[in-house]
């Protein structure tokens, strides 16, 4: 089942066009890798997929991209509800100049999920577990958020997404400030908020878009050139262009 | 002729530059030079003018003390008191200047034209010596320029000099200050009792007036003049009154202007708001006291309040509005520096825009809001002309922001206005209110530097 359609999605920054009549079906829990060379578009794309593009002044998007069957693009969408179902983390981790447990009850507070104190500090240790974070920082909750290592921020930043159960988490090169071992970490959880998150992430590294992820596209210029099972597009691909990048041609 | 000396040094120095740098470009026809050419200039220049002048400006200093000396050295055998000396010395001169209107003696007569004769000796022993100076070690340094001459280490331990003398000067002009402060105020609490001004609670300067200047001093009658509580009292009052002003209306236009005006928009209220910070004091003293104050007493008498015609909501609504700009400018700056990536995370778990300023911007920006805010509240404390014009003179100790009080800095200006006296309790009262002054702005800028520190420890 397709839980994203994209259709004919054209982004433009003032007179310059980003991306070109982009389609693109994504399934429900799975993990899909978007690839390509700088400035091809793979982060325009994920950023049309919460509308996080309205925060860019001279950014217009037209198209059509469904979320379970709905056009997020119309005009009268609830940004604020679209949000809460499609989570974001970014490429440097951003934490909140706040708590740790501050940073992860900002979503259920703005959203107003939980009811009692109790009940926030379920959602704040769940989501921490979740984010495999919980055992490094229990005794600690109260402390900044900005006191942690690198990777434990961006799992901090995972945690403060899955906090609100978002249906879609979208993940723009989470780990391109992390090392080796925090990246590991990283693509472990990934695999294991599949069960329950629909995900896309950017990523420039190709031998993580094959660890990670379920299906890939390949991004080129603005352009979606060739979309498919992560197995076909590493092992098969039918366009010459993927197979060039694939194999460091170029890129 | 001080002055002709003085350019004389100046332009030769800067042509000794030119000199300097045509002949490397000479040497450097056939040889490597061991630095650019105009370092050879600046070589050239250092060594015409930096002894010369250095030479000019001690001669400048001692002059006058050598020649009193020779005047003197005649009279000071006869076994004449310093004061009688300094009294004959300046007759002399005033004689010498053709301003004398006392008795003439013989002895007067000579002196004045033994010193007549020495200020002419000086004067030109004075222009030969340091222009000789200035030939001989431009003249030296010119034929020690070759292709190998250290030039670049010598100009840089000049500039190096240069600088360190500077920041020395600002630092002994400060200390000098705080330091004249201190011994005037020592002076005046061996009159008046530390514990009388700090917590006395009535301030009449005026009462020192009326002592006549043959009486002794005597500490008992200044009881009840100098009790310092009313105006602080007032300047805490008229500067709390000025930031409930100046902090909301300052800090929601600064976010205003950082999170929600249009670029237009921004590049030109913001020029328009800081304008405000250019309007001289004065001109919002005579508005607080022509157009604010005058509009409150209407408005009071029209709801049956009574408003005095100076009051402090006038002087301190005045003084708040003098300070909007700082405060929004400075927190508009903090807040547009917060990184983008914070507020694209908040956006991104759904937060609405003011949820995020709220709840993100502000947090991460409060280390500079507060200093911009300290700072608001160190110029309402040292505001002096506002008060002085809208708010009265009298130092009432009132919490009633419809009466007149007045302040620290208003109440320096009401005591040294006029004929004063050096060495008065009155006049050195000023000293003890601008120390006062000094240690209260010192100590917010501690408080401001620590609670800033604190935060960004917490946070980073």
């Amino acid at each position: 089942m397709n839980k994203i359609e994209a259709k004919n999605v054209d982004v433009y920054y003032g007179a310059k066009q980003a991306l070109f009549d982009i389609n693109m079906d994504i399934e429900a829990n799975k993990v899909t890798a978007l690839i390509g060379p700088s400035g091809c578009g793979k982060s325009t794309f994920l950023r049309c997929l919460n509308r996080m593009n309205d925060v860019i002044d001279i950014c217009k998007v037209s198209g059509v991209v469904k979320i379970n069957d709905y056009d997020i693009n119309q005009k009268d969408t609830d940004v604020v509800r679209l949000r809460e179902k499609v989570g974001m983390i970014f490429q440097k981790p951003n934490p909140f100049p706040k708590t740790i447990y501050e940073n992860i009850s900002y979503g259920p507070e703005i959203h107003g999920i939980a009811q009692s104190k109790s009940e926030m500090d379920n959602i704040v240790e769940e989501s921490l577990r979740k984010a495999a974070l919980w055992e490094e920082v229990k005794d600690r909750i109260h402390e900044p958020g900005t006191g942690l290592s690198g990777g434990q921020q961006q799992r901090l930043c995972i945690a403060r997404t899955i906090s609100i159960k978002p249906e879609v988490i979208l993940m723009d090169e989470p780990c391109s400030a992390l090392d080796p071992i925090a990246t590991a970490q990283i693509e472990e959880l990934i695999d294991e908020l599949r069960k329950e998150h629909t995900i896309i992430i950017v990523t420039h590294s190709m031998s993580q878009a094959a660890r990670v992820s379920q299906n890939t596209g390949f991004f080129h210029l603005g352009k979606l050139i060739e979309v498919g099972s992560t197995d076909k597009i590493f092992k098969n691909p039918a366009q010459q262009q993927t197979q060039d990048y694939i194999t460091g041609r170029f890129g | 002729m001080n002055s002709v000396i003085f350019l004389t040094i100046v332009l030769l120095a800067l042509s000794s530059y030119f000199f300097g740098r045509k002949k490397a470009i000479l040497i450097q026809s056939n040889k490597r030079l061991t630095a650019l050419p105009k370092f050879y200039g600046y070589y050239l220049a250092i060594w015409c003018g930096a002894p010369a002048f250095l030479l000019y400006a001690l001669w400048s200093i001692f002059e006058p003390s050598i020649v009193r000396f020779f005047i003197l050295s005649d009279y000071s055998s006869q076994g004449l008191l310093e004061g009688e000396l300094n009294l004959f010395y300046e007759k002399v001169k005033s004689l010498s200047r053709n301003q004398y209107s006392g008795e003439l003696t013989a002895e007067l007569q000579r002196s004045a034209e033994k010193y007549l004769n020495f200020r002419d000796i000086a004067k030109w022993s004075k222009v030969v010596i340091v222009l000789s100076l200035l030939i001989a070690s431009t003249g030296y340094a010119y034929t020690k320029i070759s292709n190998n001459t250290k030039t670049r280490e010598p100009v840089e331990i000049f500039l190096k000099g240069v600088f360190f003398l500077s920041s020395l000067a600002a630092i002994l002009t400060t200390i000098g200050i705080i330091f004249s402060l201190l011994f005037q105020t020592i002076e005046f609490f061996q009159v008046i009792p530390l514990f009388d001004f700090v917590f006395g609670m009535h301030w009449y300067p005026a009462k020192a007036f009326v002592r006549d200047a043959s009486e002794a001093l005597d500490p008992s009658m200044y009881s009840d003049t100098f009790g310092a509580v009313p105006i602080f009292a007032g300047t805490f009052f008229i500067a709390l009154i000025a930031m409930c002003v100046a902090i909301p209306i300052g800090l929601l236009s600064g976010i205003y202007m950082a999170e929600y005006a249009s670029k237009r928009l921004r590049q030109y209220a913001k020029p328009v708001i800081e304008i405000l910070a250019g309007i001289p004091t004065v001109v919002y003293g005579f508005f607080a006291a022509l157009t604010v104050g005058p509009f409150l007493k209407d408005l009071g008498l029209s709801l049956g309040l009574e408003v005095s015609a100076e009051s402090a909501l006038a002087a301190g609504g005045v003084m708040g509005i003098m300070i909007i700009p700082f405060i929004s400018s400075l927190s508009d700056d903090v807040i547009t520096s917060v990184p983008q990536n914070l507020r694209d995370g908040s956006y991104a778990m759904g937060a609405t825009k003011s949820e995020t300023i709220k709840r993100v911007i502000f947090p991460a920006a409060l280390p500079g809001i507060v200093g911009s805010i300290l700072l608001g509240v160190s110029r309402a404390i040292g505001e002096t002309m506002i008060v002085v014009m809208a708010s009265g003179l009298a130092a009432n100790l009132t919490l009633n922001p419809l009466e007149s009080t007045s302040t620290i800095t208003a109440q320096i200006v009401v005591i040294l206005i006029g004929d004063q006296q050096f060495g008065d309790p009155k006049t050195q009262a000023a000293f003890a209110l601008g120390l006062s002054l000094f240690i209260v702005t010192l100590v917010l800028n501690i408080v401001a530097l620590s609670v800033v520190k604190k935060y960004r420890e917490k946070y980073e």
